[in-house]
């Protein structure tokens, strides 16, 4: 009887609460900054081009073989506008063999791919989730300008901006040896 | 356990009926199947099969290096995902003799505990549904989405983290996670108490579970079982306190114990529990201090040839795992001690003889969790 009534008063008082039930469809509850979606590719916006190299390296490390990923010279280093000897020709990744662990992001040595917020995919067809690099790079923009995200370490100057920064030293005194652009930083991985 | 119970008068032949219960039923938490020979209401023969969820988790850690293999551990028992995690890479840091960074040590600590009270919420509120009382589960839920989301803002995901790393910690927590979680503690101590004064003590509860699938301590011990199961049956075993690890040796905590070890027991140790672990998370919030969160350490970790068994405290009881390595990236053997699976071996001594309806809120009263028995 008594927990009947103390029953009937917690019914009482939670009449009086706010409601915590979103209405999934018309309501969406916020996801955290660090919520981890489906991996998306990132954008070099300074270069103008990818971040990711086709190294391999997230392929190699997916606990699901989920992607793959083909690499080709990068056009814009012959020319010079790029630091970039090799970058990416193909990616594809398989989001429904995603497990969104993480890994992949953990091991990249470029800043390429980050987990997104992206969580809503549901398609009609059975291939709709096998994501190719335009879209993984679409992700990744929408990312980018939704979450402001910065990138963990400059660019290494391109060939056209040594070769600039040489002439400047020349012309003045010598500048210290800017940083071997590919492969000098894979030892170290991706901090934090 | 108990003698046949004979027929009704007048009629001197009756035949047990078989009862299929599972795969798909609510009431065994995932997809355990228990064939049921029952006499009227009273069961008198029970066999469970297991194995419905066999993803061979032990084998595929074979061909995983160990950074994949907690995506693995993270699915076994899939309501406590942060206490597995620690079960791998404390095994494998014993192994390779790591000393963990303090911080990271305390932040496992927290994040351990409030899975803790997660799993135990959780627990709460489907072994209530079990006994017949839909509301609590609610009240429950909502707590843990709490808790889940916290985690969602730490690690990343609400459930599957892949948050620990050997040697410490994927990332260090966010700027506000020490006041969001003080905040939190305050929330989850309020709703624990309204669960526990709306539930423990009433009478409909206390008329289905008191007495209801009674094991004496000894016979636990036998059975092999642990966590809040073993010590609702009066022995006060943990290995937080036994053998600790991590840091909990720098925590004070009580151990609470049950009397009777019956249903009723099992369901308030866990209740008293989920309060001790918000006392162990006030204390670790307090001892948190800033620094590194990772050992250092090649990206690979390659442990020595040898084999390691580390054992932790989870929310169902001591997970173990025993690892063989041969000195390579990947284990050349894992074994895990899975709580729920010992803790399901009385099932059939707890069950025949009882109620069929009891056999529901003995199987709840274990608490198992079918991705870490059947792995």
């Amino acid at each position: 009887m008594i927990n009947s009534i103390k029953a009937l008063r917690v019914t009482l008082r939670s009449m009086a609460r706010k409601r915590v039930t979103a209405e999934y469809p018309k309501e969406h509850l916020p996801v955290d900054n660090r919520y981890m979606g489906f991996p998306a590719l990132l954008w070099d916006f300074q270069r103008d081009e990818p971040f990711c190299t086709g190294c391999m390296v997230c392929v190699r490390y997916c606990p699901t073989q989920c992607m793959s990923a083909e690499m080709h010279d990068n056009p814009r280093f012959a020319e010079g506008d790029s630091h970039r000897r090799k970058i990416i020709q193909t990616f594809e990744i398989n989001l429904n063999r995603c497990i969104l662990c993480g890994i992949c992001v953990d091991v990249c040595n470029f800043d390429a791919i980050e987990m997104s917020h992206e969580h809503e995919l549901a398609g009609r067809g059975r291939n709709d989730q096998r994501v190719d690099l335009g879209e993984l790079l679409k992700m990744g923009k929408k990312y980018q300008a939704d979450t402001g995200w910065k990138q963990s370490k400059p660019n290494a100057p391109s060939p056209k901006e040594k070769e600039a920064a040489t002439q400047k030293s020349e012309a003045g005194k010598p500048a210290p040896e800017p940083p071997s652009p590919e492969g000098a930083s894979r030892a170290e991985g991706r901090s934090g | 356990m108990t003698a046949r119970v004979p027929g009704a008068a007048g009629s001197p032949q009756t035949l047990d009926m078989m009862v299929n219960m599972g795969p798909q039923h609510p009431a065994t938490h995932g997809v355990f199947r228990m064939e049921l020979a029952i006499d009227g209401e009273r069961v008198v023969g029970l066999i469970p099969h297991i194995g419905y969820l066999h993803r061979g988790s032990e084998k595929l850690c074979e061909h995983e290096i160990y950074s994949q293999i907690i995506t693995l551990f993270d699915r076994l028992d899939y309501v406590s995902n942060f206490n597995n995690e620690l079960g791998l890479v404390l095994a494998v840091e014993k192994l390779m003799e790591i000393q963990v960074p303090e911080r990271a040590s305390y932040v496992r600590m927290i994040l351990c505990e409030l899975n803790r009270i997660a799993s135990h919420l959780l627990f709460v509120g489907t072994f209530a549904l079990d006994a017949g009382a839909m509301t609590p589960s609610l009240y429950t839920f909502r707590d843990r989405e709490m808790i889940q989301a916290l985690f969602e803002a730490t690690s990343g995901a609400r459930m599957m983290h892949n948050f620990f790393r050997v040697g410490g910690i994927k990332e260090d927590v966010a700027d506000d996670f020490v006041v969001r979680v003080d905040r939190l503690l305050g929330e989850l101590e309020r709703g624990i108490d309204e669960v526990d004064g709306m539930l423990s003590f009433g009478e409909v509860l206390l008329a289905r579970t008191k007495g209801v699938g009674v094991i004496s301590g000894p016979d636990a011990i036998d059975w092999g079982m642990s966590g809040p199961c073993l010590r609702a049956s009066n022995v006060p075993y943990d290995v937080r306190v036994d053998e600790p690890y991590c840091l909990y040796d720098r925590v004070e905590f009580g151990v609470p114990v049950g009397t009777q070890g019956d249903s009723w027991d099992r369901y308030y140790t866990r209740v008293v529990e989920m309060r001790e672990s918000v006392k162990i998370v006030r204390q670790c919030l307090a001892q948190l201090q800033p620094g590194p969160i990772m050992a250092q350490l090649r990206r690979i970790a390659r442990p020595p040839k040898g084999e390691v068994y580390a054992h932790a405290e989870n929310p169902r009881g001591d997970f173990g795992v025993y690892i063989v390595s041969d000195g390579g990236e990947r284990p050349y053997r894992l074994k895990v001690r899975p709580p729920s699976y010992c803790n399901l071996m009385p099932l059939r001594d707890l069950v025949v003889g009882s109620y069929i309806a009891d056999a529901v809120v003995i199987l709840g009263s274990l608490d198992i969790v079918l991705g870490e028995v059947d792995r």
